[in-house]
């Protein structure tokens, strides 16, 4: 046994532990054991690896090598610990960028390990060398996309700038354009490797990234940080490649193709075709002509509202992002509990993408204390709204449009939505009239079962737990 | 212009088609309305009533011989010989059963209106005789079969003993059913019915009944507001539902009508055989045939194993004042659209798609059949939306792929084939990494896709590992692009756990 087999060892068993762990998360029973598994994972991958490293380093090597990880742990903890609930999305999309930066140091330093060098060496072989150049440009391609792309994810989710997509010209020629220039830069490096096409490919790959991600809009986010997750993956196999590393290549490789099926999911649950979120510019067409009257809406106080929960049998109440900005989820879950102790049936529907993350709502909800297997999935539960007394919908807008079954020219149209308007009675706690994201009047406030119930999600949750 | 009020010559016909309420409102249209002498005796109407409403009593000639006729039920030959020429006859003609009379009216230079006809839309509700004559039916059936059961509807528990409520089973939830099924639910009974037409479950629901959906792909929506045949697999399915229920419940009515057709058979002898001794069957379409086996029109029946068949076809006479109310009522309305200018003077606009509908003969010219209208009976959604989500996916079929995988196959097998040998086992690792990563994933929770990728995204931190294997080789641009590396994917390793942690400690279940 040689430190170099000891090593590969190990990265078979942590490749083998990030199997698990990801299977795990698939089911809450196993979540918490996956989570561990990763970890354990981790833990033995990054011992093999600095074991592995030390051996050849210098003295200041190793202690940069322990500086840089102890530095990102504890900003990484802090980050972790502090982030609301309510802030996930940013967050995630943050680290998404991280990946992505590294990503590209990863490639440039292998520029300077093996290119920048000149000449040919002996452990590149024949036309071995050609493909380093190409895995180091493939590298800090997919790095700097992720990188960028998820940096104006982050801004967008935070509200740091407006999260309507942003359509310049000819924007797919835009796109196509980029990944032309990647190409041919790719072939130029192969055969002359410099810095200059380096910068290049790196500042292509930049603004590709910013652009890719500015053109969707705000509504898509959950597929966007699903799709950016991928990449990030894409780009550490990229790098596994570069470095004739097999862990990383499977690690990548693994995130990569998981994050690309989460996309896929994400996309089935809006109707739309995954290139078509991708290529962006989604949510501004159909939003001026949907000037069609609908006729008066009519509305109801906390009061009132509480008068109808009071005397029903069943409730669903389907939370969208208004409840995430709102803060909500504490009331919500306070009215839950009361309206469950009053033995009334209490279920919340969550429609895929709602939110701005894969499976938001839910963690709001968990963070809050409700039962989780009370909160149930669009398709469980859309059987169910004739049979119901009142259904709540706090925050949501798009994903409970009847306009996406009823009319076929509406820009949402064949998105599957939750069929809230079954139910006898329908409660809506918006802030005013104005339209949900993707620009569509909906029919829902105007139906003779449906009251809206306006002001802040939080303050009105609160005035019903007060007339309960 | 005068109404003539005629009295019903057919046998046990107990309606009459205007009643002293009635009368009044006529005149206040601006006609004048003539009742023959004892039109409703059988509803209970003295002549004396009418006149106190403002009506003149007079003879069959007299009756017969004003300018707007009404019946109840078709007249006779000789009767029609009575109308004068330009006459208007109102009544149920059941132009679609009885193309014989449709001549006969037509070889008269009268003008004929069928109140059977009137097309299903919203608007002509107010003058829908059949479904005020189901509602009135199907009330009067529960109330004959609670009449010739032995038992209570309604569960007691009492000092004698505990009774348990009947189960009754209403088979079409149509007008009938429906007024059945509330009948019967007010009566305390358990009520289950049955209807091709899944969109009125809720109509049931909400009557207090319980809905058995036929399972069945053939699903009926209806684009006249009536029934229609349904398709032998449906047929069989039904019956199958039909042969379990029979022998648990206590009362069927049966209510399936399918217009100009003979009534479809939905209970069997062998069914009604399997129900228990003092089970009582209403057939309310013993006239077009029965849907039960064995139903004799007009009577009732005991089988051998002593269940009762009613085959009452009088049900809605059965209630004979009720019945004249609502029969005079929707005379009224039809008069105030007749009457534009409420001025007693009758005008038919045949551009009218409900006058149209109910025009058998006009100025003496058939008019019948009308042209189809489109009703909409089913609800808001749309026919077309309602029925393509609920279908099954398609199974894809697994042959269509097979291209793509071969050409995925041979490309990889070029690359790979064209690799140098280092590049081999990274290939074949890649490739059954992507596999692994989508099979794992195929089944995750939706309510776990945060946490999923906060772990996806804490793992791809592993990233670090090439920047560990880089840094510190005396080459000081090399050792600080590896440092930030390794800073921002520490962080990411270290807070991708840590939030992923935070998440899953906070899933509870109640």
């Amino acid at each position: 046994m040689t430190a170099t087999t000891a090593a590969q060892a190990a990265y078979i068993v942590a490749a083998l532990l990030f199997i698990f762990s990801l299977a795990g998360l698939s089911k809450h029973e196993t979540a918490k054991a996956g989570v561990v598994y990763g970890i354990g994972g981790m833990v033995i991958a990054l011992g093999a690896t600095i074991g592995l490293a030390t051996q050849s380093i210098v003295a200041t090597g190793i202690a940069l090598l322990f500086g840089a990880m102890a530095i990102g742990a504890i900003v990484g903890a802090i980050m972790a610990v502090r982030v609301e609930m309510t802030g996930m999305p940013e967050l995630i999309a943050m680290l998404h960028s991280f990946v992505g930066l590294a990503a590209v140091l990863v490639g440039w330093s292998g520029y300077y390990e093996v290119e920048a060098k000149g000449g040919h060496p002996a452990e590149y072989a024949g036309g071995l060398l050609r493909i380093h150049h190409a895995e180091l440009f493939i590298g800090v391609f997919i790095g700097a996309v992720t990188f960028t792309g998820s940096i104006v994810a982050y801004l967008k989710l935070s509200a740091k700038i407006k999260s309507n997509p942003m359509m310049l010209p000819a924007h797919n020629w835009l796109n196509l354009g980029a990944l032309v220039a990647f190409v041919g830069l790719t072939v130029a490096f192969v055969v002359k490797p410099n810095l200059a096409l380096l910068i290049a490919v790196t500042a292509v790959a930049l603004a590709l990234g910013w652009h890719l991600v500015a053109s969707i809009g705000g509504g898509d986010m959950p597929v966007v940080i699903s799709m950016l997750n991928s990449y990030s993956g894409w780009a550490a196999a990229a790098s596994g490649f570069l470095l004739n590393n097999d862990l990383l290549i499977v690690t990548g490789a693994l995130v990569g193709s998981s994050g690309a099926y989460l996309s896929y999911i994400m996309c089935k649950g809006m109707n739309r075709s995954f290139i078509s979120v991708i290529a962006g510019g989604f949510g501004n067409e159909g939003a001026i002509s949907q000037d069609k009257e609908y006729g008066e809406h009519r509305e109801i106080t906390a009061t009132e509202c509480a008068e109808l929960l009071r005397d029903a049998a069943s409730v669903i109440i389907t939370p969208g992002y208004g409840m995430a900005v709102a803060q909500a989820q504490y009331p919500v879950a306070e009215l839950t509990k009361r309206l469950r102790e009053r033995g009334i049936e209490v279920r919340f529907g969550i429609h895929p993408v709602a939110g701005r993350l894969p499976g938001h709502m839910n963690v709001l909800l968990a963070e809050a204390k409700v039962p989780y297997d009370i909160v149930l999935e669009m398709d469980e539960i859309n059987d169910d709204f004739p049979a119901t007394d009142v259904v709540l919908v706090i925050g949501a807008n798009d994903t409970v449009n009847p306009a996406a079954i009823e009319e076929p020219n509406s820009p949402i149209a064949g998105m599957p939505v939750l069929h809230v308007w079954e139910a006898k009675h329908v409660v809506i706690f918006k802030r005013s009239m104005a339209t949900g994201y993707a620009g569509v009047q909906n029919p829902l406030f105007f139906r003779e079962n449906s009251a809206m119930l306006f002001g802040d999600a939080k303050a009105r949750v609160e005035d019903i737990l007060t007339a309960l | 212009m005068l109404i003539g009020v005629t009295r019903e010559a057919t046998s046990g016909e107990t309606r009459v088609s205007a009643t002293p309420e009635t009368v009044g409102r006529l005149t206040a249209l601006g006609y004048d309305v003539l009742v023959e002498s004892g039109a409703g005796t059988a509803a209970d109407f003295a002549d004396d009533a009418y006149v106190a409403a403002g009506a003149a009593v007079g003879t069959t000639d007299q009756a017969w011989g004003a300018d707007v006729v009404f019946t109840v039920n078709a007249p006779t030959g000789e009767q029609l010989d009575a109308l004068k020429a330009g006459a208007t006859l109102v009544g149920l003609l059941s132009p679609g059963l009885r193309p014989d009379l449709v001549e006969q009216l037509a070889s008269r230079p009268i003008t004929a209106l069928a109140m059977d006809a009137v097309p299903r839309i919203s608007r002509a509700q107010s003058l829908d005789v059949l479904s005020s004559m189901a509602n009135i039916a199907g009330y009067r059936a529960v109330i004959e079969a609670a009449h010739a059961f032995g038992r209570f509807f309604t569960g007691q528990v009492t000092a004698a003993g505990k009774v348990p409520p009947a189960t009754v089973l209403v088979a079409g939830a149509g007008v009938a059913g429906l007024a059945a099924i509330g009948c019967a639910q007010s009566l305390g009974a358990i009520v289950l019915a049955t209807d091709p037409r899944p969109e009125v479950a809720d109509q049931v629901r909400s009557l207090g009944g319980e809905y058995l959906p036929v399972e069945s792909a053939d699903v009926e929506v209806s684009a006249t507001g009536y029934a229609k045949e349904m398709s032998e697999d449906y047929n069989a399915r039904a019956a199958a539902l039909y042969a379990r229920q029979c022998p648990k419940v206590d009362i069927i009515v049966t209510t399936a009508l399918i217009p100009g057709r003979p009534a479809p058979r939905l209970i069997t002898a062998e069914m009604v055989a399997s129900m228990r001794p003092g089970s009582v069957i209403v057939d309310m379409a013993a006239q077009q045939g029965g849907n039960v086996e064995g139903t004799v029109p007009g009577e009732v029946i005991a089988t051998g194993n002593q269940v009762t068949i009613i085959g009452y076809t009088d049900l809605a006479g059965r209630l004979p004042a009720q019945a004249s109310q609502l029969y005079g009522t929707n005379l009224v309305n039809l008069m105030k659209l007749l009457t534009p200018g409420k001025d007693g003077q009758l005008v038919l606009d045949l551009d009218d798609v409900v006058q149209r509908g109910i025009a058998v003969v006009h100025d003496g010219e058939k008019t019948w059949p009308p042209p189809p209208v489109q009703v909409s009976v089913a609800p808001a959604a749309g026919p077309p939306v309602k029925v393509e989500p609920k279908q099954p996916p398609k199974p894809k079929r697994p042959e269509r792929l097979f291209p793509v995988v071969a050409l995925g196959a041979v490309l990889l097998f070029l690359i790979t084939a064209f690799s140098p040998n280092e590049l081999l086992t990274h290939f074949f690792v890649f490739a059954l990494a992507i596999v692994i990563g989508y099979y794992v994933i195929g089944h995750v929770h939706h309510a776990l896709h945060t946490p999923l990728l906060s772990v996806t995204n804490a793992i791809s931190g592993i990233i670090v590992v090439g920047a560990l294997l880089q840094i510190g080789h005396h080459d000081t641009t090399i050792s600080v692009l590896s440092f930030v590396a390794i800073l921002v994917a520490s962080i990411n390793v270290f807070g991708g756990f840590t939030v992923t942690r935070r998440m899953l400690r906070m899933f509870t279940r109640s």
